[in-house]
């Protein structure tokens, strides 16, 4: 049994190989960015003649900017791009197991430490952007220098945290199906599939609030010493 | 009992025993702090919508442990690579 989508190559010439993984990335990035671009090509300002996809893209926009401006009430609709982009992606890939063949390339450790990486970066950029790069660099030596290595071991272990808290959560979904295919056929995967949608969302909503609470945490920990 | 055993055993034991122990405290801890969070919306029903928020972010990180463990013992079962290394030496 294959626990990642890594191992399954899909083509290969030479010494590239294409694997599930990458191959389901690209689509996802496909359909988001056709369908984000079709969608908003004919963009309606008045009250009668928006369209359907239109709406629906809208309420999802505005959900997310709620979201954010509960955390970081001010300022916060700086921080929507890179937001959004982690649970739209995150959303769309577990989602899209409701197609069957469909492997979810968020359950392949690479993904998601791609993501997290992501998140380890966007960070610091933000803090020092707020707060200027000697004032973020020292929040490190606060209270004292001797909780520098505290800070940097924090800072890698909850970057982990959130790669294996997704990669876990997506794998030991389609594992748990694939394991009760074997025993208990036809119904209970079923079920166990539903409930893998549920926990793709809340993970989704989760890796980006996550990372929404660290941004906050590091631009807001020097407006509140000013 | 010769090493392919021995490594056979402990690593099926290891993977349940990982479970086993290692989904108590989480377990608890997910119980202590829902049971807390439906106090406090009982008692304050406006801030709903933040305790559920915050709730959600705790349960995420107390259920990371268990997924952590989780992810070892799907290591120890299909993917351990003591295993790997004494099948591959025994098959030449």
């Amino acid at each position: 049994m294959h626990i990642s989508p890594d191992q399954t190559t899909l083509w290969h010439w030479g010494f590239v190989h294409l694997n599930m993984t990458i191959a389901y990335t690209w689509i996802v990035m496909l359909l988001l960015t056709v369908g984000s671009s079709i969608v908003t090509r004919r963009l309606e300002n008045g009250d009668h003649s928006r369209s359907r996809w239109q709406n629906a893209f809208e309420i999802v926009v505005e959900t997310i900017r709620g979201q954010i401006r509960e955390i970081c009430p001010r300022g916060g609709d700086a921080y929507l791009p890179f937001v959004g982009t982690l649970f739209l992606f995150i959303a769309v890939a577990n989602l899209l197991d409701i197609v069957p063949g469909w492997r979810a390339p968020t359950g392949s450790l690479s993904t998601t430490a791609a993501l997290a990486i992501c998140v380890g970066v966007a960070v610091p950029v933000f803090g020092i952007r707020s707060q200027g790069t000697i004032e973020y660099l020292r929040h490190y030596l606060r209270p004292t220098f001797i909780m520098l290595p505290f800070h940097l071991l924090s800072e890698t272990s909850r970057n982990l945290a959130l790669a294996v808290r997704l990669f876990g959560n997506i794998m030991s979904g389609s594992m748990i199906v694939g394991i009760l295919l074997a025993i208990a056929p036809f119904f209970f995967p079923v079920l166990m599939q539903a409930l893998g949608l549920l926990t793709g969302m809340i993970q989704a909503y989760i890796f980006a609030i996550l990372a929404m609470v660290y941004i906050a945490a590091a631009v807001q920990r020097g407006q509140e010493e000013r | 009992m010769d090493t392919v055993s021995v490594i056979g055993i402990t690593s099926i034991a290891g993977a349940a025993l990982c479970m086993a122990i290692g989904s108590i405290g989480p377990a608890m801890g997910e119980g202590r702090a829902i049971a807390q969070a439906l106090r406090s919306i009982a008692q304050q029903p406006d801030e709903a919508g933040t305790l559920s928020r915050t709730l959600f972010i705790g349960l995420a990180m107390i259920e990371s442990i268990a997924i952590y463990c989780f992810v070892i013992a799907i290591i120890l079962i299909f993917a351990n690579p003591f295993w790997n290394l004494v099948v591959s030496k025994a098959g030449g």
